[in-house]
């Protein structure tokens, strides 16, 4: 642990070592973050359930980038490619909001692995309108 | 590149105006304010001078003063010169983002003309938003005419930016008492002046694209600490700079302040203390008791933060009595001023210390007349010979109705 005089003045934080300009053009997960930065610290520990990303019915519309109240969606050429789950705390606003049928993000338990979560996915259902995946009980909204 | 404005080898300024001016002379980046009695005229004729091409900088006009602060605080975030004006209730708003600009070591710079805090609403002045903000992180210079608010905005900024400080300063004069009267001021042509305060040199800046940088950050039980610790000692060592820009300052205009103004205090008996314009009129009440053999002197600080305890301990190491008055509510307690110079006086090595005592004072703009000081330099004979309190050690002055004193 450093002692109160190593620390910056003002309790500031440098999430690049220098060259912040060029490390901003390039993708988020290509830039070198220092240790100090908020990008490389996890801030997920106390999430419960996670959102997982099903492509194959993905249209790509972005409603879960823009809502997502921590910047945890990721994306790669004009296409979402799935959740940074070091910064996603699970809160489901994401499945909330994403219009699809059926959704391409749905909750699983934490623990749930990826490949066997999207194993799971429902099917498309008739007349189902737009409602929260916490309103259709259950995890997964089926 | 604004038009300097042409002044006066000695010109007629009220506080408020002569803050205003400082200000303008130290060309400030951002100024963001909302007006309130009695530091408006600060702010006013900032505007003016804003308005007629004095003043290169941006004036934010928000809604608030918490959102005065908190504008001021991005814009010295973002690396600029930063400054902005305030009374009472609207100092008591500003409070919380106060102790945000001080943990972020933003060198502000504002001017608070102190006046009560309500309830009772009251728009004149005592010292309890300066006590209000005592424990903010800011250092506190106290002033007692429209003179040194002038001179110690000036200095304000060389003591917020230098580099081994970076705290931000608060300049307090008394709201009315100073702020509103009219008195001489010899001020500095604006290049000089500009040129004592010097140019600013942001630090970690976020304009900086170079080098981004967050300011606010969360630091818990790991981390917390460590920097409130650091921010302290900044705060404890900036009154050796201060010296430093009090003898330059001298070089400059032959006028000379110490953290400790002393009166008479060489063979004093007796003693005051005092902050802002009382420092004033106890001097001539101590002028009128040594005519009537009471051996009187008086003592003040421009530096309230940090607290000035080794200087006071030695200065009144002699004295035998001494009243340390506070003008404003005790709410509980012996006044903040009485805690603290007494907890300076036991600081001192040795057993003997003087009598101390309490007077509250002059609450919502409550005279004190020099009658009051009078009797109070009286009381303190009586202690002084007596080796011992004569009276309660707290007492208050002026106030209407039976005694109100305690222990
Ligand atoms: S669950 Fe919440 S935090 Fe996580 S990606 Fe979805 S909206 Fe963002
Ligand atoms: S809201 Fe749903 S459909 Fe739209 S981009 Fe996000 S996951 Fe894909």
């Amino acid at each position: 642990m450093k002692n109160w005089q190593e620390f910056e003045m003002g309790a500031v934080l440098f999430p690049f070592e220098k060259q912040g300009q060029e490390e901003l053009s390039k993708h988020n997960n290509e830039r070198t973050y220092t240790t100090d930065s908020s990008f490389t610290a996890s801030v997920a520990h106390w999430r419960v359930e996670k959102p997982v990303h099903n492509k194959d019915v993905c249209i790509n519309c972005f409603n879960c980038w823009v809502y997502c109240p921590d910047a945890s969606i990721l994306s790669r050429e004009g296409k979402m490619s799935g959740i940074d789950y070091e910064h996603c705390k699970g809160c489901g606003v994401c499945v909330d909001v994403c219009p699809t049928n059926p959704k391409s993000l749905l909750m699983f338990d934490n623990l749930e692995p990826l490949e066997e979560a999207l194993g799971k996915w429902p099917e498309k259902k008739e007349g189902l309108k737009k409602k929260s995946y916490r309103t259709e009980g259950g995890y997964n909204g089926f | 590149m604004a038009s300097s404005y042409h002044l006066n080898g000695v010109e007629a300024w009220d506080g408020c105006t002569a803050s205003a001016h400082a200000l303008r002379q130290a060309q400030v980046d951002v100024v963001a304010a909302y007006p309130i009695t009695p530091s408006t005229p600060i702010i006013q004729n900032y505007g003016s001078f804003k308005d007629n091409g004095y003043i290169d900088g941006e004036f934010v006009l928000v809604e608030s003063e918490h959102a005065a602060m908190s504008a001021c605080v991005g814009a010295a975030a973002a690396g600029g010169r930063v400054s902005t004006a305030t009374s009472s209730q609207g100092f008591a708003l500003m409070v919380e983002v106060l102790y945000q600009a001080a943990g972020m070591r933003l060198p502000i710079v504002l001017n608070v003309a102190n006046r009560a805090l309500a309830s009772p609403l009251n728009i004149h002045c005592d010292h309890s938003d300066m006590y209000l903000g005592r424990d903010s992180g800011w250092i506190s210079l106290c002033t007692c005419n429209p003179q040194e608010v002038y001179d110690f905005t000036l200095m304000a900024f060389r003591l917020a930016e230098h580099m081994g400080v970076r705290v931000p300063v608060m300049v307090h004069q008394d709201g009315f008492l100073s702020s509103h009267t009219v008195q001489n001021v010899r001020p500095l042509a604006d290049h000089i002046a500009y040129k004592f305060v010097g140019d600013y040199v942001p630090v970690h800046p976020m304009f900086d694209f170079d080098k981004p940088v967050s300011y606010g950050a969360q630091a818990e039980e790991e981390w917390h600490f460590e920097h409130k610790a650091k921010l302290h000692h900044a705060i404890m060592e900036s009154s050796s700079v201060l010296e430093d820009i009090f003898n330059d300052f001298a070089k400059l205009t032959g006028r000379q302040y110490n953290i400790l103004e002393t009166f008479d205090m060489e063979d004093a008996e007796v003693a005051i203390f005092a902050l802002g314009t009382t420092w004033e009129s106890a001097i001539v009440a101590a002028k009128k008791a040594r005519e009537k053999g009471i051996k009187a002197g008086v003592v003040t600080t421009h530096l309230l933060r940090p607290f000035p305890f080794v200087a006071l301990g030695e200065v009144f190491k002699k004295a035998k009595a001494v009243a340390i008055m506070d003008k404003s509510s005790p709410s509980g307690a012996m006044g903040a001023l009485f805690n603290e110079i007494a907890a300076s006086l036991y600081q001192v090595q040795g057993s003997r210390h003087p009598v101390l005592s309490n007077y509250i004072y002059g609450l919502g703009g409550r005279d004190l007349t020099q009658a009051d000081l009078d009797h109070i330099f009286e009381e303190l004979s009586q202690d002084a010979q007596k080796g011992a309190l004569t009276h309660p050690t707290q007492q208050f002055i002026g106030l209407a109705g039976p005694k109100l004193s305690y222990f």
